[in-house]
């Protein structure tokens, strides 16, 4: 079990008030990814629920009952570091042992829990290893080993990637989805590429010093953007938002359309422009127009490979099914 | 340092202070072998041009058979040991306290690091005279205070009284290196032991002290090559008496004292060979400690 709310939580050092109140349930068994660009909060927060801070105001409850005075180890919650924070001088079996030790658990019981872990993180080859003698994968995967040997109530990972280069980064976003598959406890996640969240999420809340500037699955984000905010940080690559005479047509101060809701022709449509760099994928190629009458050059995403070149005069036009309309304020008109 | 050039040319520049260090090492050792099977008696007339009378081993059957030998082997013992254990612990102790943020920190650590800098000399002399004399001491003053009776600490508590002066001057020492290994510990191992459950105690037996072990090896070695050979502390306040005598001292007593430059020096080689036994331990810990 392991349903979480916050209740009005607040965080203040000093007089910087880092996280203004904020409510939020995290259901059981849901993968909740916190994203938000640096200094937003979403670390602070995670060390709020962990416990590793304490909260200036509000309450959190973990299944039911206030947890906001109970110190982090009875919370029942384990936590993955960015540093993966293993101990250097114990083997991968004692790093892997070690709350179990600290909950003065029998040694039989000890040695099948460790066991077990290892088996589902591949790591029972490396279990007399020293941490430093590991790859940075797999000393992620014993960090989440320690995690999950003490069957807790909900994992949190703080940005537990980024120290991993970018093949190894896409297997473990994999190994740690599958993990919730099979385990399904609750598991929170901090990161600031949404990218991960994107493709890991249950459900993202995406967060702006300190406040939540709006929750829900990967694709009600992607779909419908609460705001300028999430639209500009939700998707990749990024939605082109235009504003001036242009939104003006299509009634509203500023407009927003995703690269992959462009199509580019040759005689004619909306926009006339130049096309600048494109990106080629393979797959996809991105284009960078730079349109009459918008400062921003458009970017535009085209299936397989187009023919374009850099200094080619297009048009452009917006599906107006997936045009985003946002008022003065930069919220959605619906 | 990759071709044959750059190499021949470094072992040129470093001749010097090879030939500087050998000088500086080889000669007082010869002289201290050759001196230790002579028999050297200044005082009744002998000296180098008159030729000295080779006595093969008497002087190391000497020096080892006098009842102060091994008194004084085992006062030596007695001190290092004493100073390193107080300094260590202590110094782990302050160390922590030293981390805590804290207000005017830089102000505490400056002075934590002040006793360093005074010399054994004048240490020894301020502890004898202002802090331990028996009249007119502070320690005297604050026993009064309490209704008890001033210790006559250089007479009935002359070991400890070194052990507490040579402590004071190394503790900042200690404290310094072991800071400085504090702060390199990872605050998210800490945050992480604690999540994993180990309260305040455990996470200092498994996560600071192995964190630390290095670092106490490193201040272990180093003072004990300085505390084998303390002498100013000894000299200022009890003068080698109540159980002071260590074997520095002694030799020291055999050279000046007895004017017995042969005796002195067979003192000398054994000194040597203490010196290179507590050595060889230590770099096998250290060495240990290192490899991790």
């Amino acid at each position: 079990m392991g349903r979480i709310t916050l209740d009005k939580v607040a965080k203040s050092f000093g007089d910087v008030e880092v996280i203004p109140p904020l409510d939020l349930t995290i259901e059981d068994g849901e993968f909740v990814v916190f994203v938000g660009p640096s200094g937003c909060g979403k670390s602070t927060l995670l060390r709020l629920i962990a416990g590793l801070e304490d909260v200036s105001s509000g309450e959190i409850r973990i299944d039911g009952e206030d947890a906001t005075s109970v110190p982090p180890a009875k919370r029942g919650l384990a936590m993955v570091f960015q540093s993966y924070a293993l101990y250097p001088h114990m083997s991968v079996r004692k790093n892997i042992a070690f709350p179990l030790r600290m909950a003065k658990l029998d040694a039989a019981e000890q040695s099948r829990r460790v066991e077990a872990a290892a088996d589902v993180l591949n790591l029972t080859e490396y279990l007399d290893r020293r941490p430093g003698q590991l790859s940075g994968g797999q000393r992620q995967r014993v960090a989440i080993g320690r995690a999950i040997v003490r069957e807790p109530a909900a994992f949190l990972f703080d940005e537990p990637l980024s120290n991993l280069d970018a093949a190894l980064r896409v297997g473990m976003r994999l190994e740690i989805s599958e993990l919730h598959k099979r385990l399904e406890t609750t598991m929170i996640y901090v990161t600031h590429d949404q990218v991960e969240a994107m493709t890991m999420a249950d459900k993202i809340v995406v967060l702006r010093a300190g406040n939540i500037e709006q929750v829900g699955s990967p694709l009600e984000l992607y779909r419908e953007p609460r705001n300028l905010f999430v639209a500009g940080f939700i998707g990749s690559p990024k939605m082109n938002l235009i504003g001036g005479e242009i939104a003006e047509k299509h009634g509203a101060p500023t407009i927003g359309i995703r690269p992959e809701h462009v199509t580019v022709s040759n005689e004619a449509g909306e926009w006339h422009g130049t096309v600048g760099v494109s990106e080629h994928l393979g797959s996809d190629t991105f284009f960078h127009v730079t349109c009459d009458g918008i400062e921003e050059p458009v970017t535009v995403r085209v299936g397989g490979e187009v023919d374009l070149h850099y200094g080619d005069k297009v048009w452009l036009s917006p599906d107006p099914d997936h045009l985003h309309r946002f008022d003065k304020a930069g919220l959605r008109i619906a | 340092m990759a071709t044959q050039h750059s190499r021949s040319a470094a072992r040129l520049m470093m001749t010097p202070a090879v030939i500087l260090l050998l000088g500086w090492m080889l000669v007082p050792l010869t002289m201290t072998l050759y001196f230790s099977f002579k028999r050297y008696l200044p005082m009744r007339g002998d000296s180098l041009e008159r030729g000295l009378d080779w006595v093969g081993f008497e002087n190391y059957v000497r020096f080892i058979g006098s009842s102060s030998f091994w008194p004084s082997v085992q006062a030596t013992l007695l001190i290092v040991g004493g100073v390193l254990v107080i300094t260590v612990v202590l110094g782990i102790l302050l160390a922590i306290l030293l981390d805590q943020p804290f207000w005017g920190q830089g102000i505490v650590r400056i002075l934590v690091i002040a006793p360093f800098f005074v010399m054994p000399t004048v240490s020894a002399l301020v502890w004898k005279n202002m802090m331990m004399d028996p009249v007119n001491g502070m320690f005297a003053y604050l026993w009064r205070f309490f209704g008890a009776e001033p210790v006559s600490w250089m007479s009935d508590a002359s070991v400890q009284s070194i052990i507490l002066i040579v402590s004071w001057q190394w503790l900042p020492f200690a404290t310094l290196i072991l800071l400085t290994a504090i702060q390199s510990l990872d605050s998210e191992q800490l945050e992480a032991a604690e999540m994993d459950g180990a309260p305040v105690l455990s996470r200092f037996f498994y996560i600071i002290l192995p964190h630390l072990g290095r670092a106490i090896t490193i201040v272990i070695l180093i003072q004990t090559i300085f505390l084998l050979s303390i002498f100013a502390e000894i000299f200022v306040t009890t003068g080698g008496s109540f159980g002071t005598r260590t074997l520095t001292y002694l030799i020291f007593q055999r050279v000046v004292d007895s004017q017995n430059i042969g005796l002195g020096s067979a003192g000398g080689v054994y000194a040597i060979i203490l010196a290179n036994i507590v050595a060889l331990f230590l770099m096998r810990i250290v060495g240990k400690n290192l490899d991790q």
